[in-house]
């Protein structure tokens, strides 16, 4: 059965009907893609996942249950976890202080001290950088915060909206290779790019989102070959 | 010499209301960008509440200290279900309005328990018990009694605790989310109503503190106690940078100085053109002259990023 699954689902982001009806599914321990071009709806996908945005029809079944009236800092609770377009990384936090916002929700104080320190060795960068403001991060380095911070939630289903968006190309290949990491866990990641080929090199399964409406869903390796996405995403 | 002293130390004592108070002010500033100006009249309640409770308890025979004790409790306790209750009712309705409809209905529920303080308590000055034994002590030429003492005592305590609670605890770290970044922190888990819920009755407690400290230092109570109070802690809000813990303190203790180094100083430099009744001028005065040089107060940050 699918750790998540979404269906019909439509919203509005700004008086404009930004979802017109999609459907998706995440099956437990799956990584998959979901691309498209500016303004087809991806992160407005996501934030109506995690709860940030009421859909204005459609169901949205997490572990079997529909999250219609479960708000977003109760999805956390549940293992819904979303990193945010912009990283969301609180500026005036240490990096510390970030990490343990990730915990909020836990209360196992030792694991937590255990799980900060395997976040430092995940990423060295910020162990270094550990008492600094998160603010006075690089963009790579505050992805890497987002992204620690989400996994100490300990999410069953971590969404990542646009990882690589204004990072230089060395940080883009260890944020994907982080991603990577994660999945092989056992993390179910959702995950929303605009580099296409990024996306689908890692994902299994993904799903093109035009306007509003998912045009194609297909084995990753599928999506890389078929001619309509070369043609529209990957620049070929 | 002893005249500075003395000034000093008065300055000192009010200077400690009006952080207490300005505290509030910049709390639910810094989380919600909103102005409180009924946050002046939750000082009243705290006085009249706490002048009802030791009427009560005084009648009833109990010793003035434990009075005291139980008078800024329960008044602690009626500040922050009325805190509560302006967010709730008031605010939270408007949380995604424009800017412009919180602060007129802060304005409104500020007149509102004005009236209401009147209605229920009258229109005239109300004695304040001694509650403290009100000893007098000489110190190098100023005097300076318990009362004055224990408010800058208290004060200081309440101000180490808030600044504790903010930067060393779950629930400050949390407060400091949702104040740079309310979705984000709800994507933590951060239930963000709580959380402003908490920050106005915090930031009511304080003013419980504060409306106590002025009845005991003053012995007067009046329903309108809370307006010019306000004012004057939320321009020590604005000067010490509104939304910054330790600026409110600041603010705070430097408006007290100011204020009352003006009042004791200024006749002398004027001739007696001005008496000391003009001391209310000096806190807008220094208001401006700060905010010309400093448009984002002494310890704020530049506004314009946030914008």
């Amino acid at each position: 059965m699918s750790l998540l699954s979404v269906e019909n689902l439509k919203a509005s982001y700004g008086g404009i009907q930004a979802l017109k009806g999609i459907s998706l599914e995440v099956a437990q321990g799956e990584l998959v893609a979901l691309i498209g071009s500016n303004g087809a709806g991806k992160s407005t996908t996501l934030k109506t996942l995690a709860g940030l945005l009421h859909p204005a029809s459609g169901s949205i079944h997490y572990d079997g249950i529909s999250m219609h009236d479960i708000p977003a800092h109760q999805r956390v609770r549940d293992g819904l976890s979303l990193v945010p377009e912009g990283r969301g990384v609180f500026a005036r936090l240490s990096v510390e202080e970030n990490l343990q916002m990730g915990a909020y929700i836990r209360n196992d104080t030792a694991q937590i001290a255990a799980d900060l320190e395997r976040m430092y060795a995940l990423f060295p960068r910020l162990a270094e950088r550990r008492a600094q403001l998160a603010g006075t991060l690089s963009g790579g380095e505050q992805q890497m915060v987002a992204m620690a911070r989400a996994l100490m939630s300990k999410p069953k289903l971590l969404m990542l909206d646009e990882p690589s968006m204004g990072l230089a190309p060395m940080m883009v290949a260890k944020i994907f290779e982080t991603i990577s990491d994660i999945s092989a866990q056992g993390v179910s990641i959702l995950l929303v790019e605009q580099n296409a080929r990024l996306a689908l090199e890692v994902a299994r399964r993904g799903y093109v989102l035009e306007s509003g409406l998912i045009t194609l869903a297909d084995s990753a390796s599928n999506l890389l070959g078929s001619d309509e996405v070369r043609r529209a995403y990957l620049g070929a | 010499m002893d005249i500075l002293l003395q000034q000093i130390i008065n300055g000192l004592v009010q200077g400690s209301v009006y952080a207490l108070v300005a505290l509030g002010y910049t709390m639910v500033y810094g989380i919600l960008g909103l102005i409180n100006f009924a946050h002046g009249e939750v000082v009243m309640v705290g006085a009249m509440v706490a002048l009802a409770v030791s009427g009560m308890l005084l009648a009833a025979g109990l010793p003035p200290l434990l009075v005291l004790l139980l008078a800024l409790l329960v008044a602690m306790a009626v500040c922050m279900a009325l805190g509560y209750a302006i967010e709730r009712i008031a605010y939270r309705p408007l949380r995604n309005a424009p800017r412009l409809a919180p602060l007129i209905t802060a304005i409104g529920v500020s007149i509102v328990l004005q009236n209401l303080a009147m209605i229920f308590w009258g229109r005239e000055y109300h004695a304040f018990p001694q509650l403290l034994p009100g000893a007098s002590h000489g110190f190098g030429g100023a005097i300076i009694n318990d009362v004055q003492i224990i408010i800058i005592a208290v004060a200081l305590l309440m101000m180490a605790g808030l600044l504790v609670l903010v930067h060393r605890t779950r629930l400050g770290r949390a407060m400091r989310a949702v104040a740079e970044n309310p979705s984000a922190a709800a994507l933590m888990g951060v239930d963000i109503n709580t959380v402003i819920s908490v920050t106005f009755m915090i930031g009511s407690a304080l003013a419980a503190v504060a409306g106590l400290m002025v009845s005991a230092n003053y012995g007067i109570v009046h329903y309108y106690m809370g307006f010019l109070l306000g004012l004057k802690a939320f321009t020590a809000a604005v000067l010490g940078g509104i939304g910054n813990l330790r600026g409110a303190m600041l603010g705070g203790v430097l408006l007290g100085l100011i204020e009352s180094l003006g009042a004791g100083y200024i006749g002398d430099l004027s001739g007696g053109f001005f008496g000391s009744n003009y001391q209310d001028v000096f806190a807008f005065f220094a208001l401006i002259a700060v905010l010309v040089f400093r448009p984002s107060g002494l310890l704020g940050e530049r506004v314009a990023e946030r914008a």
